[in-house]
């Protein structure tokens, strides 16, 4: 028997929303606050899902406390306190929009997962970031799933060029 | 379409494994394993899925679905000791995995009724950590 286990965790960093290809007039009209010059913060959530069978003996698809150290290493210690635009490499040229760092996120998850949890072991099957308590987004990672309800947001990761 | 219904039970457990010395369960389940148990508001959510009926414009009878996870759920587990007054827990670790797949045993049954089915068991152990069961995890 297989189950999907979620953890959430949590961030606060700070982000701008500006792209050189627009002018400033058309940053503001396409960004509205988010262009702000001197960027503004979030408590962003995040919530990590992975999928895999229940261990017959121990009940556990997989250790939290392994995914919280991982999550931890991998995301939570490079987003936390930080301008996500000055400070994460990743977004030097890439606009932090929460689906630009849901797929950041995800993409950096995945490369580091199969080492982590071995082969076979849990999947990681999906990330969701929230941005404020109205404002989230879901990645789907790997097969599709019917983990949500929800609309989802289809995997199509974007090149970082740095 | 798909609609879901919340319920909340408040229990205690151990996660251990019995024939385990305590310092393998401690490597394995750190302080879920500490002896004498704790507890925790379990919140559940029920998906059912299926059309809304033509006449009523109901997918299912919220009242029905309402009794049945008072009557499997709630009431069996609500305020008690997992593992030692909820079977199958006294055989299994109550983790949150295992109750998930509890839930769903308990109620794949009960909508038999009703064109609707069950669609997803959610478990929520705390605000920050849930297991999600759908008829897909069975399959061999």
């Amino acid at each position: 028997m297989r189950a999907a286990l979620t953890r959430r965790y949590q961030f606060s960093a700070s982000h701008r929303l500006h792209t050189p290809a627009l002018s400033n007039a058309e940053n503001e009209r396409v960004f509205g606050k988010c262009n702000n010059p001197y960027g503004h913060g979030h408590n962003y959530q995040l919530e990590v899902t992975a999928h895999g069978t229940v261990d017959p003996e121990t009940g556990l698809v997989l250790d939290v406390r392994q995914l919280d150290r991982f999550v931890s290493d991998q995301v939570l210690n490079r987003f936390a306190n930080r301008n996500i635009n000055m400070d994460l490499p990743e977004f030097r040229h890439l606009i932090p929009t929460t689906e630009n760092i849901a797929i950041m996120i995800g993409k950096v998850l995945e490369d580091g997962w199969t080492a982590e949890f071995g082969v076979p072991g849990p999947k990681l099957v999906g990330i969701h970031v929230q941005e404020t308590d109205r404002n989230g987004f879901d990645l789907v990672i790997g097969a599709p799933v019917s983990r949500r309800n929800d609309a989802v947001v289809e995997p199509s990761f974007v090149s970082v060029t740095d | 379409m798909f609609i879901t219904r919340k319920a909340e039970f408040s229990a205690s457990h151990v996660c251990r494994v019995p024939s385990w010395s305590d310092a393998a369960n401690r490597e394995v389940y750190g302080e879920a394993a500490n002896e004498h148990g704790h507890g925790h508001n379990y919140i559940i959510e029920v998906t059912v899925a299926g059309d809304p009926d033509p006449v009523t414009g109901m997918v299912v009878d919220l009242k029905q679905l309402k009794e049945i996870l008072e009557r499997e759920i709630v009431q069996p587990m609500d305020h008690r000791f997992l593992n030692y007054e909820v079977e199958p827990f006294d055989r299994v670790p109550p983790t949150a995995e295992n109750i998930a797949l509890e839930i769903w045993s308990r109620l794949r049954n009960q909508l038999t009724s009703t064109p609707a089915r069950l669609h997803r068991v959610r478990l929520y152990e705390t605000a920050d950590l849930f297991v999600d069961v759908t008829g897909e995890d069975f399959d061999t």
